[in-house]
């Protein structure tokens, strides 16, 4: 649907009241009506979850041992998964708070199932380094606490950074999101039915009435903590790519990290809301809310991060021949042209080569060729992480210490039991709490427009 | 505590944001001032008329930072140089460059916080019970569809029926007494 001013499509398909609005989304959780499609999907992503139990419990029981993670390669999956995982947050804060800054509007439709999907992501994130330091159970002296027997943490390792970068990412992400759910959850505690839902959804919306004095403070706060958001996302993924970059591996030791892992980032969360948009906007007929506008967008977000990537991957090869050292020359040959080359060869068709596909804006604002592309990049991001990890690991400058990875069935069950629970929250989410922010939709209908005078005469492209 | 009784204000219900401004900024100019407005969406201008255009969260934000800089930063340089100094690979025990990444986090980490409970705490949230939460009218409207003007009785000029009249000149959908 296009604007007739603007000549772009429509944000919001037009027909829409501040009362069809609270209706069409507040109807979504109340009903007491749970659709069978939900329950099969929760079923499916409960089985995820048990499989994602029992790998874990087989871990503490027998140890890492279990999985293929040996030397050279002594960070397998475990830290795949967890630096893909915390990617894949980073475009939910990047539609909270950077657009919110740069007042791109069109963010209101998509940024609360966005900002579940951060936290959820750190949620299945923060559980690979814990478990994969062998002793889950003293995972509490990573922090400077005073009861480690004096033992204290040694801040001069990019590992601790990590620690204090997450841990406040996972806090600050749970923060604003509550923070935007409070006037909907007051919307919902005064149009539930049920005693319960009134109870429940009255005490999480802390007794919001709407106060204009209320809201000022809570629109300051939102600013606040969307300025803040912004230098924290950025200094997350830049400090996860310090583990790296601090180390001497070739392949790891490089200053381009910082901001081509941030734009990875960007990318593959991208992807994974339109995976998670388009099923929704589906199921639950939100297209007039969430429209093509919204996935054309995301398209040239991911277009543009796509392209940064990329440009880290050409500089990496071009300072391996720049930099005339034998071992970073040999680094890229092994990844390009050694045993695991597949892997590098797949991540520039997933990420490179396919996506320059989304140029076209037929293929942007087709539902499901943007479904599919989102599949594509998220499996070339993971491998990328794949081919980071494993490949300089297995080769570095000994001959003699080379050797192999082969992931077991515990690797793969732990990394699909987090896919399982990823999804397990997601569902209890949409089922439980406003996944579209009404009140900042409202703020969209043309009927949000104060006319100061009394005068009621068409305004110019009315 | 003293049980308050009597009215608490008189609550006019506005169809459109462009009345409840408009109402709001006609009461302001005739004097009354304790009063709000409740809206299912931030309505800058309405802040405006009822004279509200300051807020402290900003300063309580600023505060929390700063808070958490220094609280970070002291504790790393308590810890290696003080209570657990190592010798790694020849580093200084003060090695302020590396101190650098947990400070900034936790100046955002507390930054963050304090905007949210300042935030809350300036709003006298939470706050289940409410006098408002009486009106049969404003459970369902406030948080939906409708736009609100509340007189409160503890203003100077608040009287019953001259308040009433004075709301019922601004053309409202209805007017309710609210009581405590």
């Amino acid at each position: 649907m296009l604007d007739p001013i603007t000549g772009e499509r429509r944000v919001i398909a037009p027909g829409h009241t501040f009362k069809s609005i609270t209706e069409k989304l507040a109807g979504i959780v109340l009903t007491s009506h749970t659709p069978l499609g939900w329950w099969g999907g929760f079923m499916i992503a409960g089985g995820g979850v048990a499989l994602l139990t029992v790998a874990v419990t087989w871990l503490f029981l027998k140890g890492v041992g279990i999985w293929a993670i040996t030397i050279p390669v002594a960070w397998g999956f475990a830290i795949i998964n967890f630096v893909w995982w915390i990617g894949i947050g980073h475009a939910g804060t990047l539609i909270s708070a950077i657009l919110l800054l740069f007042k791109q509007s069109w963010r209101n439709s998509i940024n609360r199932f966005a900002e579940a999907m951060t936290i959820f992501a750190v949620v299945c994130a923060a559980m690979f380094p814990v478990i994969h330091t062998g002793r889950p159970w003293l995972g509490y002296w990573l922090f400077p606490l005073p009861f480690t027997m004096n033992v204290w943490p040694q801040f001069r390792s990019p590992l601790l950074w990590d620690v204090f970068a997450v841990s406040t990412y996972a806090i600050i992400s749970v923060v604003f999101w509550y923070m935007g759910m409070i006037p909907d959850l007051a919307t919902l505690r005064d149009n539930a039915k049920s005693k319960f839902g009134q109870f429940f959804y009255g005490m999480i919306s802390l007794g919001w009435r709407g106060s204009v004095r209320h809201w000022v403070r809570y629109e300051t706060a939102s600013l606040l903590l969307a300025g803040l958001s912004t230098p924290l996302v950025l200094s997350v993924h830049s400090v996860i790519s310090f583990d790296f970059a601090v180390a001497l591996l070739p392949g790891w030791h490089t200053t381009i990290f910082p901001p081509y892992f941030v734009a990875g980032a960007v990318y593959s969360g991208f992807a994974m809301v339109i995976t998670l948009a388009v099923p929704i906007r589906k199921f639950y007929h939100l297209e007039d809310i969430v429209t093509i506008r919204h996935l054309d967008n995301m398209g040239k977000v991911m277009l543009v991060t796509g392209l940064i990537v990329a440009y880290g991957y050409f500089m990496e090869a071009f300072m391996s021949w720049y930099s005339a050292s034998h071992w970073e020359y040999f680094m890229i040959w092994n990844r390009m042209f050694g045993p695991m080359g597949w892997a590098y060869w797949t991540l520039i068709t997933c990420n490179i080569a396919l996506p320059q596909l989304m140029w076209i804006r037929k293929f942007r604002s087709n539902v499901l060729l943007m479904f599919i592309m989102s599949f594509i990049v998220n499996t070339g991001m993971w491998f990328e992480r794949f081919v980071i990890i494993v490949i300089s690991l297995t080769r570095d400058y000994l001959p003699s210490s080379w050797g192999t990875y082969n992931p077991t069935r515990w690797d793969y069950a732990t990394f699909i039991g987090t896919l399982g629970l990823f999804t397990f929250l997601f569902f209890l989410f949409i089922r439980l709490l406003p996944m579209i922010p009404m009140s900042e939709l409202r703020i969209l209908l043309p009927q949000a427009r104060i006319h100061p005078k009394d005068e009621l005469l068409p305004e110019a492209g009315d | 505590m003293k049980v308050q009784e009597g009215t608490y204000g008189l609550l006019a219900e506005f169809e459109t944001p462009s009345d409840l401004v408009r109402a709001a900024q006609s009461a302001y100019d005739s004097g009354y001032r304790r009063m709000d407005c409740y809206t299912p969406y931030p309505i800058e201008e309405a802040a405006a008329a009822i004279g509200f255009h300051r807020d402290n969260v900003s300063l309580i934000c600023l505060i929390g930072g700063l808070l958490g800089l220094v609280a970070m930063f002291g504790l790393e340089t308590w810890i290696s140089v003080w209570a657990y100094p190592i010798n790694s690979a020849g580093r200084p025990f003060y090695s302020w460059p590396a101190f650098v990444v947990p400070a900034y986090e936790w100046t955002i980490l507390y930054s963050g916080l304090s905007a949210f409970f300042g935030m809350l705490a300036a709003n006298g949230l939470p706050q289940v019970y409410h006098p408002l939460f009486n009106a049969p009218n404003f459970r369902g409207g406030a948080t939906s569809d409708k736009f609100f003007l509340c007189l409160e009785s503890t203003d100077p000029k608040f009287d019953v029926t001259e308040s009433r009249a004075f709301l019922e000149g601004c053309k409202p959908a209805s007017i309710v007494e609210v009581e405590y």
